[in-house]
């Protein structure tokens, strides 16, 4: 395989299915814009479809979204949704306790990973195949069995005798237990070159310094991906949240959502929609790469 | 090495073995810095992993409440959950909804991933497109949705289906309509990660494939059927399995969407397990949840087992 795969936007010349002289066939040339146009149509409608739909319902009147749905133009705006959401049903606050909820459980992700992977594949202890092996055993055990022995443990934790129930710590920790990422780490470790590490060492660092000055500089690609995948998953979680942050005041906007929806207004409710999705599209939108680099090897992770 | 390459076949050739590693001498330390180095993913995955996993094998067999003290119970717990007609619902309601899965989520992907990748031009914002109803987060599409299944003749779906004269349906109260509306849903939320990943299986595709093909006067429709779809086989079962573990463990469309009803017609699985260990105010039957979730996780892990299997025998 090359070293990097071409990037979507310079495959122009290469050949797929079709060749390069099909493409030119008029007979073929036809069909093909025709295709291309009903595909990017169907996306559209898809994808965006829905997403512009509730940008127009964040900004109209109950009363209109009900009985003109479709209505292209409503008959009249309401922009006041977005400041009554936002302000008044606290969506500010439960997106800080969403944000909160992913920047530890980020950060617990990443030192778990970077120091296990340096010390698994780098250091490399007699007892370190063991360690992989137990790792490794964990992605087999689907995040199901898990839940109700989990919950006991976060409500009473061995050896300390304290609860986490309602403190963030009850997201963070289990989060930062993710086997995909470690294994990914390692497995991104193992491909660097020792010669590097050796002459390091030659020169007189240490394991911690070599992990902080050569190891971690050596790794961003990875990074990022474990980055965007411990995003992702700490924004989207609602099940495991929903059980530890009974506390409405500690709860991210993913569990207050479906309780909002049943005591506010349509139409502050569709704006409250708007706003949660607004924020990870536009993320999306500008690390699209990393998104998309790390979807292909996000299958892994469902295991 | 960059991490792209590894898209698509490579998903978890996290699974070579080691001799591929350059083996020189190297660093190597059992020291007290390794222990250290080590230690949070010790913690983590001693308290967070590994001590609940064992701890779920020795719940199954207990009976716990939280309020009298655990007292073993034998096979007490499967006995009750086997006996439990909302077992059998949930099991066949689970599979209802992974068949219904497979019907809407497996095809279309692929269809997409393949007309995308002959895109020559601004691929990037088909690309994008696809994804995008993937990055929505799932509680938020689940309640749109749920907006756009309104069974009044005002709703959404029906307003649109109007147009060409159907309806009104009553989706979500409706005991047959429930599950397809749910995997709808669940279809068009998860379909774009798919088709990135068979989009990156098909750039791996070698073109002297096709050239060769064409030497031999392939249409292309035979390129498709012959080429493209044979090198796809391994991403193919891949991605069936990977979709057979997620819809396995469905709970968050039918928990938000219906609560299981109407009628129990999308009570699935891992709702079932919520129930008995939290659904009750009371007191949570965990014994009985644990049992139910160590049969469904024995399933699961059979079907992970074949998918290791797989991905291995790939990367060699």
């Amino acid at each position: 395989m090359p070293e990097t795969q071409p990037e979507t936007s310079t495959i122009e010349d290469e050949r797929g299915i079709l060749s390069l002289y099909e493409r030119r066939k008029p007979v073929y040339k036809r069909t093909i814009t025709v295709t291309e146009v009903g595909l990017l149509g169907f996306l559209v409608v898809i994808g965006l479809g829905p997403l512009l739909w509730l940008g127009k319902a964040a900004i109209t009147p109950t009363r209109d979204t009900l009985r003109e749905p479709m209505a292209l133009w409503p008959n009249g705006f309401d922009f006041a949704n977005l400041g009554t959401a936002w302000n008044h049903e606290n969506l500010d606050h439960y997106f800080l306790n969403t944000l909160a909820v992913a920047g530890g459980s980020w950060a617990g992700q990443l030192l778990v990973a970077t120091t296990a992977g340096y010390a698994l594949s780098v250091l490399r202890p007699r007892y370190g195949k063991i360690l992989t092996a137990m790792v490794l055993g964990t992605m087999l055990v689907p995040a199901v069995v898990l839940l109700v022995p989990l919950y006991l443990t976060v409500l009473d934790v061995p050896g300390l005798q304290i609860s986490l129930i309602n403190s963030f710590w009850a997201v963070w920790l289990p989060a930062a237990a993710s086997p995909f990422n470690v294994i990914l780490v390692k497995r991104f470790f193992d491909n660097l070159p020792r010669e590097v590490f050796e002459a390091a060492m030659v020169d007189g660092a240490g394991p911690f310094r070599l992990f902080w000055s050569i190891v971690l500089p050596m790794s961003r690609p990875i990074l990022g991906v474990v980055s965007v995948f411990a995003v992702v998953a700490a924004w989207k979680d609602f099940l495991w949240p929903l059980l530890v942050l009974p506390d409405p005041d500690k709860q991210p906007l993913s569990v207050r959502l479906p309780v909002l929806a049943e005591v506010i207004q349509l139409d502050v409710l569709l704006a409250a929609l708007f706003i949660s999705t607004l924020i990870p599209v536009v993320l999306f939108l500008v690390f699209q790469r990393f998104f998309l680099r790390g979807a292909g090897l996000s299958g892994a992770v469902k295991g | 090495m960059s991490v792209t390459d590894r898209a698509a076949p490579g998903a978890a050739d996290v699974q070579k073995p080691p001799e591929v590693r350059r083996q020189t001498k190297g660093v190597r330390g059992n020291g007290l810095a390794t222990v250290i180095f080590l230690l949070p993913m010790l913690i983590a995955f001693g308290v967070f992993s590994w001590y609940p996993i064992g701890r779920s094998l020795l719940m199954s067999v207990q009976q716990t409440n939280l309020i009298s003290p655990a007292e073993f119970v034998g096979l007490e717990n499967y006995r009750y959950v086997l006996q439990d007609p909302d077992l059998w619902t949930a099991v066949r309601n689970t599979g209802y909804f992974a068949a219904l899965a497979l019907v809407f989520g497996y095809p279309i992907p692929l269809l997409l991933a393949v007309l995308m990748s002959e895109v020559r031009r601004w691929r990037g914002i088909y690309t994008a497109l696809a994804y995008l109803p993937v990055v929505v987060p799932p509680v938020v599409a689940v309640l749109l949705w749920k907006f756009f299944y309104d069974g009044g003749p005002d709703g959404v779906f029906n307003t649109l289906l109007g147009w060409i004269g159907l309806g009104p349906y009553a989706w979500l109260n409706s005991s047959s309509l429930a599950m397809p509306s749910l995997v709808l849903e669940a279809t068009w939320a998860a379909a774009g990660g798919t088709v990135i990943i068979y989009l990156a299986a098909l750039t791996a595709v070698p073109p002297e494939l096709y050239d060769a093909a064409e030497v031999d006067g392939a249409s292309i429709w035979q390129k498709v059927w012959h080429v493209t779809l044979p090198q796809l086989r391994g991403v193919l079962l891949v991605t069936l399995i990977l979709q057979l573990i997620g819809t396995a463990q469905v709970f968050l469309e039918p928990y938000l969407f219906t609560g299981g009803g109407p009628s129990n017609a999308t009570l699935t699985v891992l709702l079932l397990i919520y129930n008995y260990a939290f659904g009750s105010s009371l007191s949570g039957d965990f014994g009985a949840a644990t049992a139910a979730s160590v049969m469904l996780a024995t399933v699961l892990a059979l079907l992970s087992a074949l998918y290791f299997r797989l991905t291995r025998a790939w990367s060699q």
